[in-house]
């Protein structure tokens, strides 16, 4: 994992959610739930987005608010997950 | 009272969390719509929701797809749900596609049976009137996301019994949820207000004051609350809460719940909110 893909992960994170939220402000780290930014309802739709788009599994492991509190929690979980030996 | 098997009328939103918060607790849902493609629909997002609930709820039980899977039974016939326990009906916010339901009910089911009317305008009284067994009605207003709320605002028509609302709060204590038990007047408590400040929101988009994510944002970051007015009338279907308001005015005849031009033509243009992809707000597809 490089700086570039890493960088176009949050790219692709932040263009789903913004799509959604008119919050072009948004940082990396903002935590989306905290602030009341998304709901529940939106986190099922952004974990089904990183799975299709990322080709990886969500493992009973993962289902970790931590995971996908924020892009940059986002980000560095699909990047683990790409670099797991049994990522697809 | 234990209950092992739940008939679940109607597939929509509300239903499909209905069916989700069942099977996560153990209880065998038999699933009735009219549409074949409502139930293929639903079958995929109790799975969905089965699957990413840990995210939000430790405290729910985790569940496998396999036992979720075979915790559901889907039919587009009505008789199917003859050996069910308990029945919760969730159909569409109108009086005329309710009430032959709850008359073909009343006819198939034993009458010992309970009818949960899932609703959040129409009167109980009203809905219980429609069968044998006025008793034996309750209104349960649930909300989305279902099986993530602890609490359930639960409707006492004029004749629904003590005994009735015992049967419920069994299937509650199974369900780990409460009740707040209110009266019988259309909109109850949480619609009789929330479509007020839903229907404003609108007037306020029309008006141009602001824009959705401003007036959603107003209500979050301001008032603290977890979903704006506009994001929740997106979630509840724009068309449900036309329905609500025209239930609305024309019980109380007020014309404080005359429903907002720009919703009736959201509506019309067939941006119905979440479930169609564009209503105040637009949503991607994952």
């Amino acid at each position: 994992m490089n700086i570039t893909d890493e960088t176009e992960i949050r790219a692709k994170i932040r263009a789903f959610i913004l799509a959604s939220i008119n919050l072009p402000g948004l940082e990396d780290g903002d935590n989306l739930f905290e602030s009341g930014i998304v709901n529940s309802l939106f986190a099922v739709e952004l974990m089904t987005f990183l799975e299709k788009t990322f080709a990886i599994e969500v493992g009973p492991d993962d289902l970790d608010i931590a995971n996908f509190q924020s892009i940059e929690a986002s980000a560095g979980f699909v990047s683990r997950k790409r670099t797991e030996p049994s990522a697809a | 009272m234990n209950f092992s098997t739940i008939g679940v009328i109607g597939a929509g939103n509300i239903g499909t969390g209905v069916v989700t918060d069942l099977v996560m607790h153990g209880i065998h849902a038999v699933v009735m719509d009219i549409s074949e493609a409502a139930l293929q629909k639903a079958e995929t997002e109790v799975l969905k929701n089965v699957r990413f609930a840990p995210v939000f709820s430790k405290t729910l039980p985790r569940v496998t797809r396999a036992e979720a899977t075979g915790r559901m039974t889907f039919t587009r016939e009505l008789k199917d749900l003859a050996g069910c326990q308990m029945i919760i009906e969730n159909v569409t916010e109108r009086w005329e596609t309710k009430r032959p339901i709850y008359e073909q009910l009343d006819v198939l089911m034993p009458p010992e049976v309970c009818f949960g009317a899932n609703t959040s305008c129409l009167s109980i009284t009203k809905i219980a009137a429609a069968t044998k067994r006025p008793a034996q009605i309750i209104g349960i207003h649930l909300m989305n996301p279902v099986h993530l709320k602890p609490t359930v605002e639960v409707i006492r028509g004029f004749h629904t019994s003590a005994q009735t609302i015992d049967v419920l709060q069994a299937l509650f204590a199974q369900l780990h949820k409460q009740a707040i038990i209110v009266e019988d007047l259309p909109g109850f408590v949480s619609n009789r207000i929330s479509h007020v400040f839903m229907n404003e929101a609108a007037f306020v988009m029309q008006d141009q004051l602001a824009t959705a994510e401003q007036v959603d944002q107003i209500f979050k970051q301001c008032f603290g609350h977890k979903m704006g007015p506009l994001e929740t009338a997106d979630l509840i279907g724009l068309d449900t809460v036309a329905n609500s308001l025209d239930v609305l005015y024309e019980s109380f005849q007020d014309s404080k719940y005359r429903c907002c031009p720009l919703l009736r033509k959201l509506v019309d243009a067939g941006h119905l909110g979440r479930k169609t992809g564009r209503g105040f707000h637009i949503y991607p597809t994952a």
